[in-house]
């Protein structure tokens, strides 16, 4: 156990590759997220960045390669592996009918937490995450933001060391968008986060690395400046463009 | 365990504080024995005797449990709850389970319901209701699987057209609650008992009159059905489970 704890990476992909059919969503991924990083992974519409996430979450089964979370295989040993990590999903996945507190509380006992550790979890978690107020609201009657934000309140109540963000913000005004990032914010360094996203704004003020995925090959990786100056562009959209149309796999 | 009891109370809560799965599931079977026991009361002939209505109606109202359990389980898949739950260290059977397991005191409920409502209205309440509540059960488990079964095929709009509209018709005209199947005759009575509601309701009448001996012919049919349903459901789910995320 001392030696996960101590272990450099979080996240490791090694080889992973996706086929559907004929169609190669996803070729020969490599990476490795440190403990406590956020990376966000960008890339245009059918990139393979969903399909990356997946295979990383043990959500889907990859054609050939392998992924390892702390450390242990998603292939050999999915159910370890799937203990570390939390999920928001691109889609706002909460129980309607249930409250705030009783969809925080069941995603903890999902994990293994008995009832009265649940109740802890979930008011703990709602506090941390602005959601005490509305703690006996059913999720149905939350704004698209406060979902959002139970979301990953959900994802975060079985306290993962990983946590997968697809899409966090879509869909959201500025003000909720603003209020998820000091969410995310809050969580840099206590948890290795992978993101996704569309909104490069978000890219440069959350991410510690990016990884630019194209026609399902991770093309670029590094800070967003290492990006901007090996692209030569003057902004950080400009770098992802060129980029994100290149699909020669890094080295 | 833990998961499997945490899944199956969310989905409990889930369907009961919808109210219009108690409006159908519970309102509307005792609102149809109420209406026809008062048509009873106002026509000369013996057309809808209690001891033979209320076997029917409670077939009838577990129908609606396919339609619960469908809808809970097509909109978990749409709207990537059941992709987060996947994400989990849930197992097959903890799904399996917890979405069963709930539906079969809300059956029991229901058709318990029923038989008092009947009570109310004159029926008298013998030993037998307790058998006929029993003899239910496989029919109960008919329609959990039918729901299980179109919550992993269908969307949610599609599983309120064949649960809702399709499987309530089919369950209602062709299991002889409304009238005498041999009054039809012909193919439309060999089509009811080649399927199971006929059978479920004669079974829960046979148990009523006290004809012991003619339930288990019936019940056969149902528990046969019941099981391809509930087998295929669950080899349906967890393939369809598969290709969701893959």
């Amino acid at each position: 156990m001392a030696e996960r704890e101590t272990m450099e990476y979080s996240i490791q992909a090694k080889g992973l590759t996706k086929d559907y059919g004929a169609k190669r969503a996803v070729e020969n991924l490599n990476l490795e997220i440190a403990n406590g990083e956020l990376f966000a992974l960008l890339g245009i519409n059918g990139a393979g960045k969903t399909t990356s996430i997946k295979m990383l979450s043990g959500l889907t089964q990859p054609t050939a390669g392998e992924a390892q979370l702390l450390g242990d295989s998603m292939t050999n040993e999915p159910a370890r592996a799937k203990a570390h990590n939390g999920i928001s999903p691109q889609e706002t996945a909460v129980a309607r009918n249930l409250t705030v507190l009783e969809n925080l509380a069941f995603m903890a006992r999902i994990y293994g937490a008995n009832a009265q550790t649940a109740d802890k979890k979930a008011n703990d978690i709602a506090a941390q995450l602005g959601l005490r107020e509305v703690g006996k609201a059913k999720a149905k009657t939350l704004s698209g933001g406060m979902q959002r934000r139970l979301s990953i309140g959900m994802a975060l109540i079985s306290e993962p060391k990983i946590l997968f963000l697809d899409e966090p913000t879509l869909g959201l005004d500025v003000i909720a968008r603003r209020e998820l990032w000091a969410v995310v914010r809050g969580l840099k360094g206590r948890v290795t986060i992978l993101l996704t996203t569309h909104y490069l704004e978000e890219v440069e003020a959350l991410s510690d690395r990016v990884g630019i995925m194209a026609r399902g090959k991770l093309t670029a990786i590094g800070t967003v400046q290492e990006l901007m100056t090996k692209t030569g562009a003057k902004n950080f959209e400009d770098a992802f463009i060129a980029l994100a149309t290149d699909t020669e796999e890094i080295a | 365990m833990n998961a499997m009891t945490a899944f199956s109370g969310r989905n409990t809560k889930e369907m009961l504080r919808d109210p219009l799965n108690l409006a159908f599931g519970l309102g509307f079977p005792v609102v149809l024995l109420l209406l026809l026991t008062a048509i009873q009361r106002n026509i000369p002939v013996n057309l809808f005797q209690l001891e033979r209505l209320t076997p029917g109606i409670a077939v009838f109202g577990l129908s609606f449990i396919s339609l619960f359990s469908a809808t809970l389980i097509s909109k978990d898949r749409t709207t990537s709850f059941l992709m987060r739950l996947f994400a989990s260290p849930m197992r097959a059977s903890d799904y399996i389970l917890g979405y069963t397991l709930p539906l079969i005191p809300m059956a029991l409920a229901q058709a318990l319901l029923c038989y008092l409502v009947a009570g109310l209205l004159g029926m008298q309440l013998t030993a037998n209701v307790l058998l006929a509540i029993l003899v239910s059960l496989p029919a109960a488990a008919l329609f959990i699987g039918i729901g299980l079964l179109c919550g992993s095929v269908f969307n949610d709009k599609q599983v309120g057209g064949i649960c809702g509209a399709l499987l309530t018709n089919l369950s209602a005209w062709l299991s002889g609650t409304w009238f005498d199947l041999d009054l039809v005759g012909g193919a439309f009575k060999k089509i009811a008992y080649a399927l199971p509601f006929a059978h479920a309701v004669d079974a829960g009448r046979a148990a009523m009159s006290g004809e012991f001996a003619a339930i288990m012919p019936h019940l056969w049919w149902v528990i046969g059905y019941a099981a391809v349903a509930l087998v295929a459901a669950v080899l349906v789910f967890r393939k369809k489970m598969l290709r969701d995320n893959g």
